[in-house]
Order: C-alpha cells, then structure tokens, then sequence
C-alpha cells in the first residue's frame, strides 16, 4: 500500500467507530475515541523531535503535564473566583479554552527552551537520560509543591468553554480535538517539507555536513525541541479537559514511555504515525485490560516483537515505500 | 537568666551538629545503594553500549528475592545470597534471550526494548506476589544501634550498608584493574573486534558483566528493601537517580560513578533538611517548609545541569 491510502484508512477507521459510538449510543466510545486522539496529538508532537529529528526525548511527560497543569490552574481559580495574582498586577483565571491553550503551548515552550537549550549540549545516550532527569525534576516539584493539590492532584468540575462546543456533550471535546489533531498534523507537514525540517532531517543523517554549508544543528534542534514540546503541551491540556484532573502522575516517567511507545509502534517519522500508534496502543490498553488483568505483560512483548523484529511499525509494515527522510 | 539561655542555646547547637553528622550518614549510605546500581549501568554502557532501562527491575527482582526467601528460611542472610544469585540469574537470562539483540542497534530500540522488559517483569511480578509490599527485617546481628561522637544514637544496619558500599567500590576496583577479568572487560571497552579476534570469547564475556551489574543491582535492592518496603515500581526512582549519578560522573566510569554517588546522595539528603530550615530565616515556617521541601526535591537535578554546563561529558567522562 502508499502511505496516503493508509492514512485514509486510519481516518475512516477512526470516523467509523465514532460513527458507530453515535448510532448505538454509547457515549463512552467517543470519550476513548477522544483519549485516542488526545495521545497521538501529544505523540505528534515527540514525533516531531524523535522521527524527523532524532532527538531521543524520554522526558515530553513533563510538557503534557505542564500543558496539564496551566490548564488545571487556570480553571480552578476561574471557578473559585480566586485571582491568581494580585500584586504587582492582577491576572485571574479562565474557563475559555481559547485563553488556556496559547498559555499550555507558552509554559511548555519556555520549559522545553530551557531544557533543551541544556539538554543538546549532548548527545546520544546521554540525552535520554537527561531529558528523563528533567521530567523527573518536574513530577517530583509538583509532588512536594502543596498549593495546586501536590500529590492528590487538581479537579476541575466543569468543562472549560470553546465557542460553539457543548461543554456537557462528550462529542462536543471530540470535535475540539480532532479539530486541533488536524491542525497539528498539518503543522508537523509543513515543517517537515519547510527549510527547518530539511536541515533537521539533515542535521539527524550528519550534523557535521550540517555544520559545513553554514546551519547551526544546535539552534535547528532547540527550535524543533520547543515546537515538539509546545504541541504536547497543548496535548496535555486537552487531556485534563477530557479528565477534568491533573495530577502528578501526567508527569511521570511512565507517561513519558507511553507516548514514545505510541510513536514507536504506529511508526517512527510518518505523519500518520502518532494517530495509528495512539489508535493501536489506547484499544489495546482498554480491551487486553478488560481480560487480563496483567496486560502490560501483553504489551510488553507486543512492544519487544515490534522493536526486535516488526521495526517501522504499523505503518512500517504496512507501506512499502521508505519513510520521507 | 543570661547563663540559662545560652545553655539551651549550646545545646541546640549540638543537637544541630549531632543532627547534621546524622543526616550526612543518611546521605553517603543512600549514595552507596546509588553506587551499586550506577556501577551497573556504567559498566553495561561502556563495554556494551547498552543504555539498560531494565536494571531497575534486577533492584526488585533482588529485593523480592532477599524478602521471600527471608521469609521462608526466617534467614536475612540466605536472602541475601538469594538476592545476589537470583538478580544474577535474572540478568543472565535477558541478556541472552534479549539485551544480546540489542548491542548493534540504536539507543532507541534499546530504550524501548528494555522498557518492554520493565513493563514484562514489573507486571510479571505483580501477578506472582501481588500488589501488596512485602517486608523485610533487620537481621537481629545488625539491628542495634552505635553512638556517633555527640551522643546520638546511630543504625548499625545503615552504618553496614556503608561498609558493603565502600567494599564492593573497592572489590569493583580490584577486578577491573587487576584481574583477568577486568583486563578483558577494559579491552573491551576499547575494541571489542580486537579481543574477539584474540580468542576471547566476546558472547560470555558480555553475559558476565551483565550478570555482574545484575546482582549488584540485586545486592542493592536487597539491602534497601530492609530499610522501606519491597514493592513493584520500585526499581524505576532509583534507576533514574542512577542515570543522574552516571551523567554526574561520566558514563563509563566507575569512579564517576562512586563520586557522582556520593554528591548525589549526600545533596539530595542534606538538601532536605537544611533548605526549609534556611527559608526559615526569611518566611513563615509553613511556606518555608513547603518552599524548602519543593527545592529541594529539585536540588539533584540542578547540580546535574550545573556539572552539564561546565563538563558536558560528565566529571569523568571519555569520548563516549
């Protein structure tokens, strides 16, 4: 197959089952669907580093929690009618999704400006590890910082307001998200085939040549870093808007390894690839999880068949041509 | 009236030393548990080239094989063989039936896959022992206490785990300098073509070192599980300080690792205690509490980045 039929085919799978979710009315397979769509925003976003970049970042738990968080901050205080500041000027809070997102993409971007700007001074193995450190960093301040929750976490009651979306209606968040899906997407298309995602790929095969036609790979990289981070970020507030909660916990570790695994298994720097393995890895987790209670085992050896012997993924084995870049 | 209170206030100022001394034990006997996993990983890394997310799980797998067995012989010590042997054999068998997979590929595949055995044997646990802890005891030798100079009372069993710590760094020291062993672990390191052309044989040579990081790993979970629970998930905190110590100390060093141990260990403990006391001299006591303590939890990972910008490669790191 090419790879534009079988991103039609994810897309058609994905409109099926929403539309099947609507017909029999079952409004907690729009909520998976939109679980669903939520990761492989957030995965689009790492795929932007790790497939096209190869920056190995074990640590993009910390931008979905961040994006989390500005979005549980800002809604908490909207609701409790509480300012977040006083002095020296006043800022309150909001329950418009249109005020949230720009202040998730912002927060994450400064962080990841920061952790990147020390982070690529390395490279290679040395890099995952830092990354993973950094997220680390991250959970264990919002565990021991008591004023948003610590370790309980945050609760939102109420479904922030996007103009048009039914905050009540599960469908109403779907529709937002697989809108914002497909401008990520679009985003992650255009950088990609731009000069940036030219001397990223390039910087990736030989940083040295890179270096000789006169590209800084350092300053590509942390361009791309942040983009990558800023887009989970907004992914992350997404998902406390599905969840009406944050909590440490979408900062840990294992969040980290869950969207590199959704990358991994839909197919490392495809543009589709993010969407499959989000597909693939959610209905997984929520079907083997109704039988086995020990799923992860499942996963596990699913994810080491993929790595030791199925390499490229879903989209990998199914599409014959090699990856762009 | 004047003479009063500057006893009390001589008082607490021994209090406060006895305390510190106390705390700076606390933190080189964590280092040392952070050595025996970090001299794992940056032994693995520099013959192998293998970043290894799984040598958390040979922690639990020693901590659980220390605490069943303890249990079922009422002997510490035949759970602590068990916790050396078992975490060993653990070793040996992944990295024959998957780690040896992975030396030619890129850190990514070795990231996932050995992510892939952590989801395996942390679950694989979980359905074994359940998700209840278990616990472990002192053993009766090392549950009594000694008096540090000051007067305060300190444990034994911490004060051993020093002891272990230091012994094994110096037996680790030993093997690669001076054994035969350790010569061929060094060569590979630095061309593995090379030896296997000289007839060593480079397949056994890498399980061994595999299995040896292994039971330290396991050696380590064993002697902490008596000091908190032995749970699953419990390996993966202190893998990740282990990652922080051996980019501190450079990967592929074992005195880096020692080193980067020890500061790691003693900032992280000291931290804790004296930096809400220092923000008590400028906010409240609640705030200051909470202040100090969410600093300091980050305080690990800002000496990391400091020792990032000054040496990228790590206090004693190669060309790696």
């Amino acid at each position: 197959m090419r790879e534009w039929q079988v991103n039609l085919a994810l897309i058609a799978i994905m409109t099926g089952f929403v539309g099947y979710a609507v017909l029999a009315d079952e409004p907690f397979l729009i909520t998976l669907a939109t679980r669903i769509v939520i990761f492989a925003i957030a995965a689009a976003g790492l795929n932007l580093a790790l497939g096209y970049g190869g920056l190995v970042s074990f640590g993009h738990a910390a931008f979905f929690g961040l994006g989390g968080y500005a979005c549980g901050i800002l809604a908490s205080h909207a609701q409790d009618y509480v300012p977040i500041f006083e002095t020296p000027f006043l800022i309150k809070g909001t329950n418009q999704m249109l005020t949230i997102w720009p202040v998730a993409i912002g927060v994450s971007a400064i962080a990841a400006l920061a952790i990147g700007a020390l982070s690529l001074r390395t490279t290679g193995v040395y890099f995952i590890m830092i990354t993973l450190a950094f997220a680390q960093m991250i959970f264990y301040f919002a565990i021991s910082w008591p004023a948003y929750g610590g370790e309980d976490g945050l609760s939102i009651y109420v479904r922030n307001e996007f103009p048009g979306m039914d905050p009540f209606a599960p469908m109403g968040l779907f529709q937002v998200s697989t809108g914002v899906l497909m401008l990520v997407l679009l985003l992650v298309w255009r950088i990609t085939n731009a000069r940036l995602g030219l001397a990223l790929r390039a910087a990736r095969q030989n940083a040295q040549r890179v270096s000789a036609v006169g590209i800084r790979p350092f300053g590509v990289r942390l361009t791309v870093f942040t983009i990558s981070a800023a887009i989970t970020g907004w992914a992350g507030a997404l998902f406390v808007e599905l969840n009406k909660f944050v909590s440490p916990s979408m900062l840990s570790w294992e969040v980290s390894g869950e969207i590199m695994i959704i990358v991994i298994l839909g197919g490392v720097g495809r543009l589709f690839g993010p969407l499959a393995g989000a597909m693939l890895f959610i209905l997984l987790e929520h079907y083997l999880g109704g039988v086995f209670e020990f799923w992860k085992i499942l996963l596990g050896l699913a994810l080491l068949t993929v790595v030791l012997f199925a390499r490229g993924g879903v989209i990998g084995l199914l599409v014959r041509e090699p990856r762009n870049g | 009236m004047l003479d009063q209170s500057r006893g009390f206030g001589d008082q607490k100022a021994q209090m406060t030393t006895a305390l510190v001394l106390e705390q700076l034990l606390n933190g080189v006997q964590f280092g040392v548990t952070l050595f025996l996993m970090a001299a794992g990983l940056t032994l693995v890394f520099g013959v192998m080239g293998l970043i290894n997310l799984a040598h958390g799980s040979l922690y639990m797998i020693g901590a659980f094989a220390c605490a069943s067995v303890a249990a079922l012989t009422g002997s510490f010590w035949l759970g602590l063989a068990a916790s050396l042997a078992g975490a060993a054999a653990a070793g040996a068998l992944i990295e024959m039936t998957v780690i040896r997979r992975l030396y030619a590929r890129d850190h990514l595949d070795q990231v996932l896959a050995t992510f892939a055995l952590i989801l395996i044997l942390s679950e694989g646990t979980r359905w074994v022992f359940g998700s209840f802890p278990l616990f472990l005891d002192i053993p009766d030798l090392l549950s009594g206490t000694v008096t540090l100079p000051g007067g305060t009372p300190y444990s034994l069993y911490r004060l051993a785990i020093i002891g272990v710590g230091l012994a094994v760094a110096a037996g680790l020291f030993l093997l690669i300098a001076r054994t035969r062993l350790g010569i061929r672990i060094r060569a590979g390191e630095s061309d593995r073509e090379m030896i296997a052309a000289l007839g060593v044989d480079i397949d056994r040579l890498y399980t061994v070192v595999f299995a040896l990081g292994a039971a330290l790993a396991g050696l380590a979970g064993a002697l902490v599980g008596a000091l908190q629970s032995v749970e699953v998930g419990m390996g993966e905190p202190v893998l990740i300080l282990a990652f922080v110590v051996i980019v501190i100390g450079g990967i592929g060093s074992i005195k880096g690792a020692l080193i980067g141990s020890i500061l790691v260990g003693v900032t992280d403990t000291m931290g804790r205690i004296l930096l809400p006391e220092a923000f008590k001299l400028m906010l409240d006591p609640a705030a200051a509490i909470a202040t100090g303590s969410a600093i300091a939890s980050m305080l690990i990972y800002a000496l990391m980045a400091f020792v990032l910008v000054i040496r990228p490669q790590g206090l004693f790191g190669g060309g790696h």
